[in-house]
């Protein structure tokens, strides 16, 4: 169950002001077995990622669905639209970049017009790739690669993290039981401990990773 | 019982098809849009046309309410709807009324309010005439579901 749970869905914001051109990635998105949420514009997208200026964590907008304080609604990639009224795509990504808790998020410009000079401005600033629109199914191929990259890298920080939490663990337990072996030979050691060591020297396999992230996404 | 034959259904619509994409009518995106359509999303390609359909002549009308006043013509917001409408058209391979949609952009940046006129009117035929063959391939295609002995959502205009 963990297993499966880990290859599902990655989640990904798509920006856009044109309704067909929602619809259209979102399908895209989709079909390539994305989580997907929409929304129309730079500062419903900042709104949604929970980056605000009075920081109402939980006031969302009415279209935009879930039950999560925000923080938890992971987003593994963002696909915005470049001409937008109000904040641009490249607007919206300056934003992303400049903030600590969103620049890791991969971010993608989608434009219908193909201007080098904008093209190698938001390459610039941060983006991973620039799709001309109209966007293509073969275009998505191109995202899984950040995607997985921005994965794998935060599992390598949790794991990173976890390690070191369980060595202290381990040490303070191993402690508590050579005092408690010199008391009680003959009783089994107390099953909470034992368990609990046992239970930290299976986590110890890397496959303890990735259940964690499924219970992330399943949350998404 | 219906008179027409499924092959003979789906050779109609490959006709038609075909028409249009030689007559530039509709590009390779439309095919595109046609690929994203499965038994998850059974409608996608009608649900979509049908709000290009609405979206489309909301913009249409707000174009000729912006030339209606010869002197006091808001291009900059013409360019706005322009934009919407080129998006739109070429997302869903509306490869004629896109490219008319270019011409009127490039009246309107001069401020050319004939030429805007003109441009108008070239759009509004584009338009219809793509949404009548539009029509008539979801006609057709009810038609080969019906004939296929697959039961096919009723489709409100």
């Amino acid at each position: 169950m963990g297993m499966a749970a880990a290859e599902s869905r990655f989640h990904v914001l798509a920006v856009d002001d044109n309704i067909i051109d929602r619809k259209l990635i979102e399908r895209l998105l989709k079909t390539s077995s994305y989580q997907v949420t929409t929304v129309d514009s730079g500062s419903k997208a900042l709104e949604f990622l929970g980056l605000h200026e009075d920081d109402r964590s939980n006031s969302v907008s009415p279209s935009i669905s879930t039950n999560n304080h925000h923080q938890e609604l992971e987003v593994n990639l963002i696909i915005t639209d470049y001409c937008m009224p109000g904040m641009t795509g490249y607007d919206l990504l300056k934003k992303i970049k400049e903030s600590s808790s969103l620049r890791d998020i991969p971010v993608v410009i989608m434009s219908s017009e193909n201007v080098p000079a904008r093209i190698s401005r938001c390459l610039e600033e941060g983006a991973e790739e620039f799709f001309l629109k109209p966007v293509r199914k073969s275009d998505l191929n191109r995202l899984r690669p950040h995607v997985m990259k921005a994965v794998s890298k935060d599992q390598k920080q949790e794991k990173h993290e976890e390690e070191k939490q369980e060595e202290k663990e381990i040490k303070s337990q191993k402690h508590q039981e050579q005092q408690q072996q010199q008391h009680q030979q003959q009783l089994s050691p107390r099953p909470s401990g034992n368990s609990k060591r046992k239970a930290m020297e299976e986590n110890l396999s890397p496959d303890r990773t990735r259940p964690r992230y499924s219970d992330i996404a399943a949350v998404v | 019982m219906l008179g027409w034959g499924v092959d003979f259904l789906r050779a109609e619509m490959n006709r038609l098809l075909a028409l249009l994409f030689h007559q530039g009518v509709l590009d390779e995106q439309f095919l595109q849009l046609q690929q994203l359509q499965d038994e998850s999303s059974p409608n996608f390609v009608s649900e979509v046309i049908t709000i290009y359909f609405s979206e489309s002549e909301k913009l249409l009308r707000n174009l000729r309410m912006l030339l209606m006043d010869r002197e006091l013509s808001d291009y900059k917001k013409m360019e706005i709807h322009l934009n919407q409408m080129m998006g739109s058209s070429s997302s869903i391979g509306a490869k004629r009324v896109r490219n008319v949609c270019v011409a009127f952009r490039a009246a309107s940046e001069q401020s050319n309010h004939a030429g805007c006129l003109r441009a108008l009117e070239l759009l509004e035929h584009e338009y219809c005439y793509l949404k009548n063959k539009l029509h008539e391939l979801f006609q057709i295609e009810q038609q080969r579901a019906l004939a296929s002995g697959v039961r096919y959502p009723a489709q409100h205009d």
